[in-house]
């Protein structure tokens, strides 16, 4: 029961952190209520029964690369974001289309497997397990994020350098 | 047991992906220590000879059909074919690069890197049987092409492309992966063949058709099929010239494979209404709205949509008969878009300055060799005998006609003919109508006509002798439909499988 309500709890801090992070329009606001929403997902991992999940969540996300995002968004001074009226189609269609999709999906969930809860260590989720999987079964996969890696290393050696324009005349 | 360690075998079952990954890795490393006006060449090079040991290699791995890495990779005739097709795509798009580079005095190095790395992803999609790796492969081809179409710098079309791409990109693979984490949570697994048993052994969990649905959004988006089709324009009207030739053919070939894995080998459920509507939709709206355009790029962009959608008619189809047609499909379309392309981007001269169908008037004239092959391309995708596009509309409609599909074959057909009308508008102003201002053609290098002459030779083989090939793509689809049953034997020891016949 606890569980259930703890769960229940986290799962309402993360959609509102969700919401806040596009409701603001600080870039730093928006990034700290990122934070909010990955902490809580840790939480929901561990309810879960994922400790090892959680602890990465929190390690990898909610640690380095928000911290990595705070950073680069400080770094590039960026000011309050300018409101646009965004479009038309997009209100009409978009907002009941994501909440019909939302709720056909939520009704699939609910409809096949019911609502339980599951104890901490109920299910496999310890280092052990994780890492045989990750070392033995999906070793090819794990490699093989090393090649995505690197194009996007690539990619930013590409995109972000200077563009030499060796014909200044040509230039348009 | 599994053995602990992986077995030779299972490496030689990934050799062309080491052998491209080592290529690309080196074009990387020797790219600051070479001139960088020798650059070009030397790495143009070695990227020539990356994707020609590719094509070695991916021989040797064929002489070895089966499972590796503890059934992620599966190695067989489907999966050799689309090794082909994306390799010689690429070896097609490094020989058209060569000049286009130069004249566009855009850096070199990178540029042939990402096209080999790209083409590690692109092969392991096809060869995959994990949606895990299926997943990581697919990210892996998509974010090389997203850099690749913004490689004119200096341009700023081709950084909108870029952009443009990248974000809806991210946005479709997102829900690609929501359909695989759904696909877990109804059948237990991310492994294609486990999820064909459970989905064939009874009562399909309705979660399947949301996962079902939720991925064909995420492909359909990779492969251009309306309604995720808007981006298509926009990206190949900015992206390097010889770059949307292999956008629109590689990427598209390698996420076809992974359709045809998911859709036929794993027996989706549901997928029938979903494939048709997007079929028609696909082909109606491309050709229709490829009637207005007078940007040659945009043009072809459009015709990629219908083609597309002609392609998906063959996934409405019976398995086995529409499985071999949208394997030879996806090879006639890409001999002659590919070439289509080359065209393209030998006329865009600096800064891509004449893409407009207004600077093709007098090619007759004034460059008969390029006139006449773009010529035999665009008949080619109207569908026309002799060429490989005829043969590819021929086994789809009929495919499509066989399993009863009477509509969507009268669509189609009433599609091609509308379509007959932009591409030989392209004919007709190249040969009919004098230039206005002159569009100066340079002289026609090597590399470039060995790019022509490859494509055209492949989509007349395609055209003339279509038999061996269809004979191929028929015994390799039956590999593929019947993959199932051979997976429960080869799963107890696959690493120590023993050398099956081909």
């Amino acid at each position: 029961m606890l569980h259930l309500v703890l769960f229940l709890v986290f799962g309402a801090i993360c959609v509102a952190g969700a919401i806040n992070l596009l409701v603001q329009s600080h870039p730093i606001s928006s990034a700290l209520s990122l934070v909010v929403v990955m902490a809580s997902l840790a939480v929901e991992y561990l309810l879960l029964g994922a400790e090892f999940v959680a602890a990465v969540q929190v390690i990898v996300y909610a640690g380095a690369v928000m911290v990595l995002f705070v950073f680069v968004i400080m770094l590039l001074n960026a000011g309050v974001e300018e409101r646009t009226k965004g479009s038309r189609v997009a209100l009409i269609l978009g907002i009941p289309g994501v909440l019909a999709g939302g709720l056909l999906v939520a009704w699939v969930l609910i409809e096949r497997t019911g609502t339980a809860t599951v104890g901490l260590g109920a299910l496999p989720g310890f280092p052990k397990t994780i890492g045989n999987l990750l070392f033995h079964d999906f070793l090819l996969p794990f490699e093989v994020t090393s090649v995505l890696v690197l194009i996007a290393i690539m990619g930013a050696v590409v995109l972000a350098s200077r563009p030499e324009p060796k014909n200044p005349e040509k230039e348009s | 047991m599994n053995p602990t360690l992986p077995v030779g075998a299972d490496y030689v079952r990934i050799l062309p992906e080491i052998v491209l990954s080592i290529f690309g890795m080196a074009i990387m490393v020797l790219d600051p220590l070479v001139d960088e006006k020798k650059s070009q060449q030397l790495l143009g090079g070695l990227g020539l000879i990356g994707t020609l040991a590719g094509l070695v290699s991916t021989w040797i791995m064929a002489q070895s059909p089966g499972f590796a890495f503890w059934n992620m990779v599966q190695v067989d005739g489907f999966s050799v074919f689309f090794h082909v097709l994306v390799i010689a795509i690429a070896l097609v798009l490094i020989l058209t690069s060569y000049e286009y580079m130069a004249v566009q005095q855009l850096r070199a190095g990178e540029y042939y890197g990402l096209i080999l790395f790209g083409l590690v992803g692109m092969c392991l999609m096809s060869s995959a049987v994990e949606l895990v790796l299926i997943f990581i492969s697919l990210e892996i081809s998509s974010i090389s092409t997203y850099i690749l179409a913004g490689f004119r710098r200096r341009s700023a079309t081709s950084s909108e492309s870029s952009l443009k791409y990248f974000l809806l990109g991210s946005f479709a693979t997102a829900f690609f992966l929501y359909g695989v984490a759904m696909m877990f949570g109804a059948t237990g697994s991310t492994n294609i063949d486990a999820i064909s048993a459970a989905l064939n052994s009874g009562k399909v969990p309705l979660l399947a058709y949301v996962a079902m649905a939720l991925m064909f959004v995420g492909l359909g988006f990779k492969v251009a099929a309306a309604p995720f089709h808007i981006w298509t324009p926009d990206v190949y009207e900015g992206a390097p010239a010889p770059v949307v030739g292999f956008m629109s053919t590689a990427p598209k070939a390698a996420a076809f494979a992974v359709l045809l894995r998911i859709i036929f080998e794993a027996n989706a459920p549901g997928r029938f209404w979903l494939i048709w509507l997007s079929a028609v939709l696909s082909m109606t709206l491309g050709n229709v709205a490829a009637l207005v355009q007078d940007n040659v790029k945009r043009l072809l962009a459009y015709s990629s949509i219908a083609h597309a959608g002609y392609i998906l008619v063959a996934f409405a189809a019976k398995p086995e008969l529409g499985a071999p047609a949208v394997m030879f499909y996806t090879a006639a379309y890409a001999a002659m878009n590919v070439g289509a392309f080359a065209v393209v981007s030998h006329l865009a001269n600096e800064n891509e300055r004449y893409v407009t169908l207004e600077n093709y008037a007098g090619l007759g004239r004034s460059s008969p060799i390029l006139a006449g092959t773009l010529t035999i391309f665009l008949i080619s995708l109207i569908g026309i005998p002799i060429t490989g596009g005829f043969f590819a509309k021929f086994y789809v409609f009929s495919a499509a006609l066989q399993s009863n599909l009477v509509w969507l074959t009268i669509i189609g057909v009433i599609n091609s003919a509308i379509g007959a009308y932009y591409y030989l508008k392209i004919i007709v102003v190249m040969y009919m109508r004098e230039a206005r201002e002159e569009v100066p053609v340079l002289p026609i290098p090597l590399a470039l006509r060995a790019a022509l002459a490859l494509t055209l030779a492949a989509t007349v083989y395609l055209g003339v002798v279509p038999g061996r090939m269809l004979t191929f793509v028929q015994q390799s689809a039956q590999q593929l439909l019947q993959a199932e049953h051979t997976s429960a034997r080869e799963q107890v020891g696959n690493a120590a499988v023993p050398r099956a016949t081909q």
